[in-house]
């Protein structure tokens, strides 16, 4: 397969399934996954800050890894299934992540939710986070502007620990499960 | 960004044909460190040839006892591989102290290795840059030059080598495989990475349009006896100032082999063999880390704003070779230096 310059503009079409729902789209090289999802999806969750791979804003999950969406092409991404902070909650009930964001009052202007929010949920699927130091290490790619990190991590250490007592409710959906 | 061609290679030879023919054409793993080049105008392909179809994803047993890394096998998944982390424990801490874990879902192996340096004035296309332009000049010498090196650099550039997990390969003796027009060949680590020179233009000896298909460790020999220092300006998510990779093999309470390898000083990851086989026989202690740090960083020079990194250099050296000595490899979650 290949585009060419020489008969701009250039578009190929890929598929990409998206929170459960597959698109056709007609994408040029340069799209990024992060333009595309807010362009053309109108999924305008996903944030973008620095569009440079230094914030976690724009972070979403393909194939169940957490990546930074401003970095990755979207022609690149053909096939894939994307969940972004849209896809999390089911049938009207928040993931539990989400519901803890809110208990712990994890954010202020809410910018870098999405991203923490998708970041956190990947975190626990990885299952490589323990303690509050890991915790803290594994969630240092998404930075927030107004320091709500203390409750960002009280957050996710709740969720752990209702998941390790196996209380918590849709924590094994397939969605979340990731390969990493 | 610029406008480019883009193709989908479902070869290694089909890659290599994409590729060699046009030297503004890019392979593209991760795409991390190349789209973020693109965005600033500092990489401006004429076509990108998508490699990550390809069959280079694997991690397996070599025919040695090593193991060999295909080159698309992403960071996050090498680190976290059993194999890895119980025979090259190094490794995996190196590769954890870097980026972050969305950035190393997205990182290959090979792209780690071609990463290009941080240097500001390479990444601001209205600089000179001997590294982006041969020939305009290097606006780093004279400027501010906290993240530049002090080893092996030269008139034309003084920029540093930015990635965490190329050090441990450099310690570990490392081997590069990798395909061309003519065919196969492999490039010990230490040979791979370039001092600039006065061709700071390159920052490796791949020829155009060769593409890596894995790296190879040999096996492991040093047990629970390594470890990586990273010195940064944030506890994580930041680029080395200084970082080292030390590794032992002890005998009878004498050093019987050692490794060490510093990231953040050059152009490529610091290593120097006679310095290592100047250890061997000794018994590990403060004496023989501090005469090892001298001789690891004979000849360094500061530029000005990263002066301090010489001392840096120094103390983490002293210290990532107690912590190797004794078996107690830093942790990367866990920020407090182990004394
Ligand atoms: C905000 C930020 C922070 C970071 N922090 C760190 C850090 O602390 N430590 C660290 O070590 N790194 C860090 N990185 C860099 C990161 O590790 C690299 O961007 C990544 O490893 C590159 O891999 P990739 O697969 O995405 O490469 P790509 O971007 O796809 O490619 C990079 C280069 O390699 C070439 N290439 C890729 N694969 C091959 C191949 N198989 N054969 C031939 N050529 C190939 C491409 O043509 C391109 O020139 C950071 C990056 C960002 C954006
Ligand atoms: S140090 Fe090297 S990369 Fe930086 S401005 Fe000078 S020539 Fe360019
Ligand atoms: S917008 Fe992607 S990391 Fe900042
Ligand atoms: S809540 Fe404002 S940036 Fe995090």
């Amino acid at each position: 397969m290949r585009a060419s310059s020489t008969d701009l503009p250039a578009t190929i079409e890929i598929s990409l399934s998206v929170n459960g729902r597959r698109h056709r789209l007609s994408v040029r090289p340069w799209d990024t996954l992060l333009d595309v999802l807010r362009d053309t999806l109108d999924l305008t969750g996903t944030k973008k800050g620095c569009d440079q791979g230094q914030c976690g804003a724009c972070t979403v999950l393909v194939d169940g890894a957490r990546i930074n969406s401003c970095l990755a092409l979207a022609v690149m991404k053909d096939g894939a299934e994307v969940t972004t902070v849209e896809g999390l909650a089911k049938d009207g009930e928040l993931h539990p992540i989400q519901r803890a964001f809110i208990t712990h009052d994890a954010f202020q202007c809410g910018y870098c939710t999405p991203g923490q929010i998708c970041s956190a949920v990947a975190l626990i699927a990885e299952g490589h986070a323990g303690t509050r130091e890991e915790i803290r290490e594994m969630m240092s790619g998404n930075l927030c502007r107004c320091g709500a990190y203390a409750n960002i991590i009280d957050a996710i250490e709740q969720v752990m620990g209702e998941q390790a007592k196996g209380g918590a409710r849709g924590a094994s959906r397939p969605d979340e499960r990731t390969a990493r | 960004m610029n406008r480019f061609d883009y193709v989908r290679a479902d070869s290694v030879d089909a890659a290599i044909r994409a590729a060699a023919g046009d030297p503004a054409a890019r392979y593209i793993a991760g795409g991390t460190n190349l789209v973020d080049l693109m965005k600033y105008g500092v990489e401006r392909p004429s076509l990108l040839v998508d490699i990550t179809q390809l069959p280079l994803r694997g991690i397996e047993e070599t025919s040695d006892g090593g193991l060999r890394l295909g080159a698309l096998a992403g960071n996050s998944e090498v680190a976290f591989d059993a194999r890895v982390r119980e025979r090259y424990p190094l490794l995996s801490s190196a590769i954890l102290a870097g980026a972050s874990q969305q950035l190393r879902n997205a990182a290959t192996t090979g792209g780690n290795l071609l990463q290009r340096t941080r240097c500001y004035y390479f990444y601001d296309v209205a600089t000179p840059c001997n590294k982006r332009e041969p020939g305009s000049g290097c606006s780093a010498i004279g400027g501010r030059t906290r993240i530049h090196a002090i080893l092996g650099a030269s008139d034309a550039c003084i920029a540093t080598h930015p990635s965490d997990m190329c050090v441990a390969l450099a310690a570990l003796d490392a081997t590069v495989r990798v395909a061309g027009r003519d065919g196969e060949r492999a490039i010990p680590f230490g040979e791979f990475h370039r001092l600039p020179g006065d061709a700071p233009e390159r920052d490796n000896n791949l020829e155009q349009g060769e593409i890596i298909l894995s790296v190879d460790l040999p096996p492991d020999r040093f047990g629970p006896h390594h470890t990586y220092i990273k010195l940064r300006d944030r506890l994580s998510y930041a680029f080395a100032l200084v970082s080292v990779a030390a590794a032992l093999r002890l005998e009878n309470g004498a050093i019987a082999e050692a490794r060490l390898a510093l990231g953040g000083v050059a152009h490529r990851p610091w290593r120097k063999p006679d310095v290592e086989a100047s250890l061997t026989g000794e018994k590990p202690g403060r004496a023989a880390f501090e005469r090892a740090a001298a001789e690891l960083l004979a000849g360094a020079r500061g530029q000005g704003d990263n002066d301090f990194k010489i001392d840096l250099a120094r103390r983490a050296i002293i210290r990532a070779l107690g912590q190797a000595a004794a078996g107690k490899p830093q942790s990367q979650s866990h920020k407090r230096l182990e004394p």
